[in-house]
């Protein structure tokens, strides 16, 4: 069979499956629909957590941005892993003990304030957005290469899956879909990893692969004999990082933080029976997402070699299709500078701009005609990092089966973490605005239908932007982790472990961690993007590590007006005092 | 249990929470940011297998210690629970 009826097959299989497990599991109360009841096993919301915090970022560009980084790459493997040791040792038992169903619930309620958590809410909702806007992409992406439909049929056929679980199914039915999503995405993460793997070191395991000898029998370590290939061709080495030292400390704090802080992973951590429970579920999250998490890094080397391997070299018009098809994606761009058919793969960036512009002309050999400036380098190839997990298995030319497999992964991947991200907008809708802020004489039977017609139209805004992709969803994607370090992280943190924390100190940390943080971004981005470089930024600190900074700064704020200012009524010192205690003496 | 043990009781409980939970810290800032980052290019002298070592930790080593540092945490404070008397009922 061909790879697309493949591809359909695959797609159309796991489709069926998450629907019949939507079925399956409705939800008939706030409760379910917001936290499946508090009653879901540690390892199955291990599972669902994974899946719910491993997005179309880590499934279809974290490999991607590691092979063209080599090094470099390491702070997303340790930011958004590390952060769960953050999540599991200082915030899930407590706020599972909370018992509640939002995180703004427990802002709210712990600085005994509806002004903080309105703050809260807004905080929630733009994370939450900003993130799935990028998800919608990846849909995009995977339905326009491999099933060959415009993005936007792509799009509306992702929205309508979610639509049917999401808001039948609430929390309940998204926590077992991402059981099965987990299951269909490592699966086919690690397969082609495990092939390529094979074919090049003769190791099984990608993890061991990647630091052992090639299967050529010359007995050379792989990452040797990638660094010796890069730094041959005019490339950075491989396993040398280029980086600042504070640069990448920030970064990698802030994605830390900011996983810590992120409310739909939080969230998950309300819907298991215990405080012991939750403490043990964010050990098997870790391991299932450390399954994919040490993948990646090999996946990225393997791809890198087998770039430079089978394409630079090749000659343009004997190139097999899967390049000519993403050209025609507009995600590879090749620009003939030597005017010899054959493509040169070599250091530095091809163009000028490094993004192609096609003039929509085709040249002598067929190649999509480019409008950019030549660069002085000699590389010819421009490949977007987001294909490389998509495109690998092709380069590497494995079977058909394993290329349509990958295409399900990656949509698993999206939808799994646009469910909980929708879901989490629908909450605060319906149960932090509405409930518990301006229409508290709801009833439950109101405010459960509020909460999916809050779904249903979060999903309706979410398809906009898949559609409409608005230019800078890449560029906040990451900055949703600066902010929910700066704004999440403290509050929560202070309101565990420091009694005396009060409602005016957190309101301020927020605001000025949220504030500074949030100028920081827009002025380099968006503002004054020409200065965004290392001369300009403060301290060498980029703005994808600024979150760091701001978190910091919400700390200082928030123990300085903590001094000044009357402490908690002794109701809420008495809440901190239940929530550090795990049974109810 | 009077009330006043039992808030005696609390207190110790929270500070072997509080131990053991910066001690696991530590040993998490060391293998990211310290390994991982900082010492990234000493360590990148050693080999380790066929990986640089500073390499190592920073793409592979860091994940394993993290997994390993939170199955810790949950399998000591669970015994904490049960030896202060304060774990949930079944």
């Amino acid at each position: 069979m061909s790879a697309q009826m493949l591809t359909y097959l695959f797609v159309g299989l796991s489709f069926a499956l998450y629907i019949g497990i939507a079925i399956w599991s409705r939800s008939s109360s706030t409760n379910e629909f917001y936290v499946a009841g508090g009653g879901v096993n540690p390892v199955a919301n291990g599972a669902a957590t994974a899946a719910d915090w491993m997005s179309a970022a880590s499934f279809l560009s974290m490999a991607g941005i590691i092979a063209f980084e080599g090094a470099d790459g390491a702070r997303y493997l340790m930011g958004w892993t590390g952060g769960y040791v953050l999540l599991a040792l200082l915030l899930a038992p407590y706020l599972r003990k909370f018992a509640k169903f939002t995180v703004p619930d427990f802002v709210g309620d712990r600085y005994y304030s509806q002004t903080a958590r309105l703050v809260a809410v807004i905080c929630v909702i733009f994370i939450s957005f900003t993130y799935v806007a990028g998800q919608m992409r990846g849909v995009g992406i995977v339905f326009s290469r491999f099933l060959e439909v415009d993005i936007n049929s792509g799009v509306i056929i992702g929205m309508a899956i979610v639509f049917f679980y999401a808001v039948l199914g609430g929390m309940k039915g998204i926590t077992y879909t991402q059981v099965a999503q987990y299951c269909v995405l490592i699966f086919a993460y690690l397969v082609p990893a495990i092939y390529i793997s094979i074919m090049l070191t003769g190791n099984p395991l990608p993890m061991f692969g990647l630091g052992g000898t090639m299967n050529d029998g010359s007995g050379t370590y792989l990452l040797d004999k990638l660094d010796g290939l890069t730094t041959e061709l005019g490339m950075a080495a491989f396993t040398s990082g280029h980086k600042s030292t504070i640069d990448m400390l920030f970064i990698t704090a802030a994605l830390m933080a900011g996983t810590a802080g992120l409310p739909h992973v939080i969230v998950r951590f309300f819907t298991v029976p215990k405080v012991r429970d939750a403490r043990i579920s964010a050990g098997y999250a870790l391991v299932f997402i450390a399954l994919l998490y040490t993948t990646a890094p090999a996946v990225a080397a393997f791809a890198r070699m087998n770039i430079i391997n089978n394409v630079d070299g090749m000659v343009y018009a004997e190139a097999p299709s899967w390049f000519s098809k993403w050209e025609d994606s507009g995600l590879i761009a090749w620009s003939d500078k030597n005017a010899d058919g054959v493509i040169r793969y070599r250091g530095g960036d091809a163009l000028i701009p490094a993004k192609p512009i096609y003039s929509g002309e085709r040249g002598d050999h067929g190649e999509r005609l480019l409008e950019n400036g030549v660069s002085p380098s000699e590389n010819e190839l421009y490949i977007d990092r987001d294909i490389i997990v998509l495109a690998h298995p092709e380069i590497a030319q494995l079977p058909n089966w394993v290329i349509a497999l990958v295409a399900a992964g990656g949509l698993a991947a999206a939808l799994s973490t646009a469910a909980g991200l929708l879901l989490v907008i629908s909450t605060a809708v319906s149960h932090d605005l509405m409930k518990k802020t301006f229409m508290p004489q709801i009833t439950e039977r109101q405010e459960l239908m509020a909460a999916r017609v809050a779904a249903a139209v979060a999903i309706g805004i979410a398809g906009l932007f898949g559609i409409y992709p608005p230019g800078f969803v890449a560029q906040v994607v990451a900055f949703a982790f600066g902010l929910a370090a700066a704004s999440f992280f403290p509050v929560i943190l202070l309101g565990i472990f420091y009694k005396r924390m009060n409602k005016e100190a957190a309101i301020t940390g927020m605001i000025t961690g949220l504030a500074f943080t949030f100028s920081y971004i827009v002025y380099f981005k968006f503002i004054n993007p020409a200065d965004n470089n290392p001369s300009h930024w403060w301290f060498g600190i980029s703005p994808e590590g600024i979150g760091t900074l701001g978190m910091l700064l919400n700390f200082a704020v928030s123990l300085v007006v903590c001094r000044f200012t009357p402490p908690p009524p002794e109701e809420v010192q008495a809440l901190v005092e239940d929530i550090r205690i795990p049974g109810d003496r | 249990m009077s009330t006043e043990r039992s808030e005696e009781n609390n207190r110790a409980y929270w500070r072997a929470n509080i131990n053991l939970m910066l001690s696991l810290l530590v040993v998490w800032f060391s293998v990211s940011f310290m390994a991982g980052i900082v010492f990234v290019d000493f360590l990148d002298q050693f080999r380790f297998f066929g990986y640089k070592l500073g390499f190592w930790f920073s793409q592979q080593g860091s994940i394993y210690f993290f997994v390993v540092l939170i199955f810790i945490y949950a399998w000591r404070m669970n015994a904490l629970d049960r030896r202060f008397g304060v774990e949930e009922e079944e």
